[in-house]
């Protein structure tokens, strides 16, 4: 790998790219071999891991509208690694296809006979059928590759000209685009995960998908900042000052995340309707009590009172232990959602969820590797450039 | 009778920011320890160039938040379950979810009041400052830049000091005199 730290281009990627091809792809197929070994535990863990790298590409499309629609000052020294994370979206297009394939494995309401049988369910058919869930499947993450590709073009086209008018342009695309991506992510979580369950309904389910993809994004920049900066590249650039600001936004989506999960549980708790609670009774069964119980404590009162402290936040070591806890602990969310549904007597963890973990992680950081060393790593002529390096929190 | 004159520090002026950032930056190396910078707004690096350790303030606060927390729970623990137990919708008596919304707001509670409170007290109540004596000072909330440096340091000379705060760049230097009839 070789970096010119004067043009802030690479003019040899390395091999980390190619590793991960390698890594990605060898992973899929040994995942592919779980499909004839168990069919229903592969989709269980296919839908956990997809979930799980879709919302890097989702979280770095946020990071970026939120970025040019707030005018950030400070990110801009990392928003070209939010630009390579939302770039990963189309691979993210890739990955959905098996998922689209073994729909009839992974959801209960293609079963035609038993949404049928109820006439609450029988009512949700026109919602929940299989064209329609690939029509808005294929919408969704069609208007994410269409967003990511329109502000990744004008950050590019910023780099040869018009650096002072570039604000106004990325508004023109963010400003509609925020409100394109708050519907598309809320009803993904709404059809992806929460489908699973057919009868149960929580109107916020889309927000909590939401806060778990903007806790990824913060977390994947902490991790790699901290990783190039060892590699020489950009480490004077994305300074302690600006990892304290990743930090507090990290500390800030995790609290917001423990702000949905308990919304939607108290509220459930509190009315107590049949048709609501039995979400998290089925959560309260077999080995499932004892996950149900590390959730709360591993997701928000561990970091919460650990991660409070500005030392911890200001020294990158603590922070990137903190960023890779809070990852796992996103996946682990996303497995307590999902899992249930495919394994209701116990928690069952499969060589299937490292594998394809691996597997489909080695093809996005292949992707994200690639598009972020084709260009310079910072929007050299950026109006704001200057200010963002010399940044200081207060 | 004659006039008794005491002298409470010494205050300069300078130009900007920057002028304002490099006297911090000469005050810290010539050893003096009971003065302060007053600007308009918020200087970024001010504190490091005075050299100022943080404020210990967080640390009571988030005692005091702690506190607020237990003592809330307790206390709906408490009346809930243990003095007048009541079933209530059909929960158990320790319905903590239930108690979290009021366990949130003293824990807030607890915070806010410690904060204003231990400000207070780390100020050391000082609602009045000896920079008010000088006329000139009303400029600190519009346009001027300023160092004062009071007589209790233990460098503090009224003349030396003074001159000292010329050779940095000072402008206007004048003592902080109250007048004693």
């Amino acid at each position: 790998m070789q970096f010119n730290q004067e043009t802030y281009t690479f003019t040899d990627p390395g091999r980390f790219g190619k590793i991960m091809l390698i890594v990605g792809i060898i992973g899929l197929l040994l995942s592919a071999v779980g499909i004839a070994v168990d069919a229903h535990q592969f989709f269980a863990s296919y839908l956990v891991n997809f979930t799980f790298w879709a919302t890097l590409g989702i979280g770095g499309l946020f990071f970026v509208l939120v970025h040019h629609m707030t005018g950030a000052v400070w990110s801009v020294s990392v928003r070209r690694i939010g630009e390579a994370a939302m770039a990963t979206l189309p691979m993210v297009g890739l990955l959905a296809i098996p998922m689209l394939l073994g729909v009839n494995q992974i959801f209960s309401w293609t079963d035609s006979a038993m949404m049928h049988a109820d006439p609450i369910l029988e009512a949700k058919l026109g919602y929940l059928n299989v064209p329609f869930f690939i029509i808005r499947t294929v919408v969704y993450i069609g208007v994410w590759i269409l967003l990511s590709i329109l502000l990744r073009r004008l950050s590019l086209a910023q780099d040869s000209s018009w650096g002072e008018n570039a604000p106004s342009r990325f508004l023109r695309v963010s400003g509609p685009g925020t409100i394109a991506f708050a519907f598309t992510v809320s009803f993904a979580g709404f059809d992806w995960i929460m489908s699973l369950q057919p009868l149960w309904y929580s109107t916020i389910f889309g927000l909590w998908f939401f806060s778990g993809a903007a806790v990824t994004i913060y977390a994947f920049f902490a991790i790699t900042s901290h990783a190039l900066a060892k590699k020489g590249v950009l480490a004077k650039e994305i300074t302690q000052e600006h990892r304290h600001d990743i930090a507090k936004l990290l500390f800030t989506f995790m609290v917001f995340w423990a702000y949905m999960a308990l919304s939607q549980y108290l509220l459930i708790w509190y009315a107590n309707m049949p048709e609501e609670t039995a979400f998290f009774k089925d959560r309260w069964v077999g080995t499932w009590t004892f996950w149900s119980v590390f959730y709360p404590v591993a997701g928000f009162v561990l970091p919460f009172v650990l991660m409070m402290s500005r030392h911890i936040k200001r020294n990158r070591w603590f922070l990137t232990f903190w960023a890779v806890y809070l990852l796992l602990f996103h996946w682990f969310d996303l497995y307590w959602n999902i899992v249930p549904t495919f394994h209701p007597d116990n928690a069952i963890f499969s060589w299937m969820d490292l594998t394809l973990f691996v597997g489909m992680g080695g093809l996005m950081l292949w992707r994200f590797w690639a598009v972020f060393t084709r260009h310079p790593v910072l929007p050299v002529t950026d109006p704001n450039l200057q200010d963002s390096l010399d940044f200081v929190n207060q | 009778m004659s006039e008794q004159v005491k002298v409470h520090g010494a205050l300069a002026e300078f130009d900007g920011p920057q002028a304002l950032m490099d006297a911090a930056g000469k005050m810290r190396k010539a050893g003096f320890s009971k003065w302060d910078t007053h600007s308009p707004f918020p200087i970024h690096g001010m504190d490091d160039a005075m050299g100022e350790k943080r404020s210990p303030l967080g640390w009571f606060v988030s005692a005091a938040a702690f506190t607020g927390f237990a003592l809330a729970l307790y206390f709906q623990y408490w009346t809930s379950a243990v003095d007048y137990p009541l079933i209530i919708a059909g929960k158990t008596y320790f319905s903590y979810m239930a108690f979290f919304p009021i366990t949130f707001a003293l824990t807030v509670l607890f915070s806010v009041l410690t904060t204003v409170g231990g400000m207070v007290v780390l100020i050391k109540h000082a609602f009045y400052h000896p920079v008010f004596y000088s006329n000139n000072f009303a400029k600190a909330s519009d346009d001027g830049f300023f160092v004062s440096v009071m007589a209790d340091d233990p460098k503090f000379d009224a003349s030396a000091t003074s001159d000292f705060l010329t050779s940095i760049g000072g402008t206007n230097v004048e003592l902080l005199q109250e007048v004693e009839g």
